[in-house]
């Protein structure tokens, strides 16, 4: 068939929409390379200024010290004191914001109206706006002090106050990427099961909850993703104590916590400040993973509803 | 087994209300137990609204108001004293595109059972036989209970969810085009399940198919929105070989020979 035949009818998009599409893939293209690039970067970096803690003290021997004496005259650099503390605060926080965020989430999901849901979902995107240390000014003005009285401690700044108020950080990860996954599930398996006779508890607990299970299970590891690096409240909360908790009510370090308050005060390029790089690359590794597993997870969930 | 004489509906003037548009308006008519009544019209008359009442699965809409009486074997099913729930489990639904859970084939059928408390493994096992054997599916699964029900056919899959509603012992089955997704040897297959259900469940069927309705139903109402401004009538309801012969209304001639709609 001749171009002749066919005259008014094109045969492909004028030569500068192709050139500008062209041009537009590339730039998409390059973002997503920057974004890796960038991520490397960050890698290597830690790495080159972690380079002489591992030479001096050596990555296991930080990784599995119990103590944190960074600037006594025999300096102790055991990690351990910090990643049980942050183990112990991602632990109150998850208690605290698994079952709050995952029962916000079905109500919004499954039983508010229109306008509430458009409420609360805003309400939910102010939350996450709220900056730390606004919370964590509100930890230490009423948390702290009550938790010191209410449990008889003597002292309220504490894995369990950090933990608190971290897990109210992680609530509108928590709720909006459950509700997510909740909203992802089709309307007709709802349907389906009303019309069998079951409540809409029945339904959310049947069907729901079960095909919504792995974005869910994202959901709290993307909190615990943000648990764990969380800084300004832990270091404005948990305490800083140097030993190894063994209860959440006690006071804690964390790592984010110990990076942030040492850095200011050590000698640059020396043995301590290599150390907190070690201990960021080890944080770095630990957030990392957890965000690839969530990452992973949402992406099948996501796949199962192609039907 | 159910016995044939319960399943009726009484309509008495019903009427639905979306919000503030009544989409339906004086429907009167009765649906007899132990038949196939089809409800036909063109796109947007009512049809699905007008089954949605039987089952109440229009209370789940929200902001929808249905006026009139419905009486399901003399009892007003809008009355307070009737749970819409409890009411589902006698007047199940099977919808226009095969929903099934993602779950096994067992355990969609056993669904419904397992809510109203049936644990007993023996007696899960029977109810899922009886059940996928009225909805003539027993003999190309039987063997495979346990696979996901993802795998099966469209075709299967809508006989599946017959199946499901019928674990529940309902004494009327509502269908909402239920074969309109499907291939025409499914459709056979489901139509030839119609004809051995009704017997013993009373069965109300939506259909764009003319000849699926004369085939298969005894009664045949026909519904009709003239002018988006006034809400959807039933025009006529009868013996399905009388309305297709020698239909009352000028209007459902038209319909059925195809003049319009
Ligand atoms: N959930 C709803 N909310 C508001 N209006 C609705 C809703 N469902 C149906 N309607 C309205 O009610 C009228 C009848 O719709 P319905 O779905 O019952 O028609 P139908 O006869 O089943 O059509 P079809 O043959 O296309 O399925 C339409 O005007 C529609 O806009
Ligand atoms: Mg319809």
């Amino acid at each position: 068939m001749t171009d002749a035949s066919f005259p008014r009818r094109r045969t492909g998009r004028p030569a500068f929409r192709r050139a500008a599409e062209s041009v537009v893939t590339r730039a998409i293209a390059f973002s997503g390379i920057a974004a890796i690039v960038i991520l490397a970067a960050i890698t290597v970096f830690l790495g080159m200024n972690a380079l002489r803690a591992v030479g001096d003290v050596g990555l296991w021997s930080m990784i599995t010290g119990t103590d944190w004496f960074p600037t006594s005259k025999e300096p102790s650099y055991g990690f351990l004191p910090a990643i049980v503390g942050s183990l112990w605060v991602t632990a109150v926080a998850l208690v605290v914001s698994v079952p709050v965020g995952v029962a916000a989430a079905i109500y919004i999901s499954e039983f508010a109206s229109r306008r509430t849901k458009e409420v609360a979902k805003s309400v939910i995107e102010f939350m996450a706006a709220v900056p730390s240390v606004v919370l964590g000014l509100m930890g230490l003005a009423v948390l702290v002090p009550s938790i010191r009285v209410l449990m008889r401690l003597d002292t309220g700044l504490t894995a369990f106050a950090a933990g608190i108020m971290v897990g109210v950080m992680a609530l509108p990860t928590i709720i909006s990427i459950s509700e997510d996954a909740m909203h992802a599930v089709p309307a007709d398996l709802r349907t389906g099961s009303l019309a069998l006779g079951n409540t809409r508890w029945q339904t959310v607990h049947k069907v729901v909850l079960p095909a919504a299970s792995s974005g869910v299970f994202a959901a709290v590891m993307l909190g615990v993703g943000r648990a764990i690096g969380e800084t300004m409240v832990v270091l404005m909360l948990a305490g800083n104590s140097g030993i190894v908790p063994n209860t959440p009510l006690v006071s804690v370090r964390t790592m984010p916590g110990t990076i942030a308050g040492e850095m200011a005060e050590v000698v640059q390029g020396g043995e301590h400040y290599s150390v907190l790089f070690a201990m960021a690359l080890v944080l770095f590794a630990m957030t990392f993973i957890i965000n690839l597993v969530a990452d992973v997870v949402l992406e099948n969930q996501r796949k199962r509803w192609r039907r | 087994m159910v016995t044939a004489a319960s399943g009726s509906f009484e309509l008495d003037d019903v009427s639905v209300t979306y919000g503030n548009e009544t989409a339906v308006a004086g429907v009167t008519m009765s649906i007899e137990p132990a038949s196939v009544t089809a409800l036909i019209g063109p796109s947007g008359c009512g049809k699905s609204t007008l089954l949605r009442c039987l089952n109440r699965m229009n209370d789940e809409l929200g902001n929808v108001k249905v006026g009139g009486r419905i009486l399901f074997d003399g009892v007003d099913i809008y009355d307070r004293s009737v749970d819409p729930v409890e009411l589902r489990v006698r007047v199940g639904q099977v919808f226009q595109k095969p929903n099934p859970f993602p779950m096994s084939i067992f355990d969609n059928v056993a669904y419904g059972p397992r809510t109203h408390g049936v644990r007993r493994k023996a007696e899960l096992d029977a109810l899922v036989e009886e059940s996928l054997k009225r909805a003539a599916l027993w003999e190309e699964v039987k063997n495979s209970l346990k696979k996901h029900a993802f795998e099966l056919s469209g075709g299967q899959q809508q006989r599946l969810c017959i199946a499901r509603a019928l674990a529940t012992s309902p004494e009327v089955l509502l269908m909402d085009e239920p074969a309109s997704a499907l291939d025409p040897i499914s459709t056979q297959q489901i139509e030839d399940t119609i004809a051995e259900l009704k017997s013993s469940v009373t069965i109300v069927i939506v259909t764009h198919n003319m000849q699926q309705a004369a085939r298969i139903s005894d009664r045949t109402a026909f519904m009709l929105r003239e002018s988006m401004d006034f809400p959807a009538q039933l025009v006529e309801v009868g013996d399905t070989r009388v309305m297709f012969t020698n239909p009352a209304d000028k209007r459902t001639e038209a319909y059925i020979t195809g003049r319009f709609g």
